[in-house]
């Protein structure tokens, strides 16, 4: 998990280039998920409480259903196994493909959400 | 769209969905300490590789064609209730990355944009750009220790905004004062949302 002011030392970064090699070996050099879009805001759920390894599925797919227990968006997942947004969204794709996680659409993608979001997120951030 | 809703696998159950706003700003302005004043934990920072041709820069060299820019977001989670979840972004820099502030601002309720008025200029970019693209913002202008004080409307002035844009002041720092700017800029945006709706 990467927290602002925590330096991801065990990776190989490159300031200009970002993480060299990692993501790409994660996804098998797949740049897009096999099905999905996958926005940063998308919630993710696993469908099933363990998953053994299989062929095709890596350990960063079982630390996603692993991590998604309790429901994450794609950006937290992204954040908390420490890889490239891109990354994920093809594992993700991966995870669907399998039904082992269920995802929900972020609102708002399509059209400017009904007052009845406005008003609950209004009492939601009185009553914090 | 809700994958496998035809066929829901054993294990699935109703999901809530989520919703964003941006949090934006020149430089140091206080953008992640915004977000972590409200949001119930830490910020998380993630990150997108990007493609050099995705920022805009063409390699003339040929040699390494896949050249990739890393860009940081910071962001946070405010858990609503069961049915919704409001994540805060802040946004990467100002003048490079509109590919990922396009993606950012797609479906965002609104946007916040932190001013510090020792360099006002520096969210000219931000206003700029939420104004170009019709996404609901207020300029919150964070009080920093040592900044002359000026009123809200000298700031409105100088920021050229339309008088409905709310201008307020705030200590980014304080949770109820980052409460205070997430709740006026949802009042905003359900205004206009009413507004524009009543022109149509
Ligand atoms: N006095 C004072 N200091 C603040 C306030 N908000 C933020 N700071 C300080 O200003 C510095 C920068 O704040 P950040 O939240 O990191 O700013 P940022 O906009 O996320 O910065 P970048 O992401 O680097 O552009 C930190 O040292 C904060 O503690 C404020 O309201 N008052
Ligand atoms: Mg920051």
């Amino acid at each position: 998990m990467t927290v602002q002011g925590e330096p991801a030392d065990h990776q190989w970064v490159d300031d200009h280039a970002g993480p060299v090699v990692r993501p790409y070996a994660v996804t098998g050099g797949r740049a897009r998920p096999v099905t999905g879009t996958f926005d940063l805001i998308s919630l993710v759920k696993a469908t099933r409480t363990d998953v053994s390894p299989e062929i095709g599925l890596g350990p960063e797919h079982l630390a996603i259903v692993g991590l998604c227990q309790r429901m994450q968006s794609v950006a937290e997942i992204a954040a908390h196994l420490d890889l490239p947004v891109g990354t994920v969204r093809v594992l993700l794709g991966d995870l669907v493909a399998r039904s082992l996680v269920q995802i929900r659409e972020p609102h708002g993608t399509v059209g400017v959400p009904d007052n009845s979001i406005f008003e609950a997120v209004i009492n939601g951030l009185r009553a914090l | 769209m809700d994958y496998g809703h035809s066929e829901r696998p054993s294990g699935a159950v109703a999901l809530p969905t989520a919703i964003k706003i941006l949090v934006a700003g020149g430089f140091g302005v206080g953008k992640t300490t915004l977000v972590g004043a409200v949001s119930e934990t830490r910020p998380l920072r993630t990150e997108e590789v990007l493609t050099e041709s995705g920022v805009g820069i063409d390699d003339l060299s040929g040699v390494e064609a896949k050249r990739t820019t890393t860009v940081a977001m910071d962001f946070g989670r405010i858990t609503i209730s069961e049915d919704l979840v409001l994540y805060l972004f802040g946004t990467p820099g100002q003048d490079r990355f509109w590919f990922v502030w396009d993606e950012l601002a797609l479906g965002a309720i609104g946007a916040v944009v932190l001013a510090d008025t020792r360099r006002l200029a520096d969210c000219f970019p931000s206003i700029d750009y939420f104004e170009g693209r019709g996404t609901p913002f207020l300029v919150a202008v964070n009080c920093f220790e040592g900044a002359r004080h000026y009123r809200l409307d000298e700031v409105q002035a100088a920021l050229n905004l339309d008088p409905e844009v709310p201008v307020l002041l705030c200590d980014a720092r304080q949770r109820e004062s980052a409460k205070e700017v997430l709740i006026t800029l949802v009042e905003h945006a359900m205004k206009l949302r009413e507004a524009r709706r009543s022109a149509d």
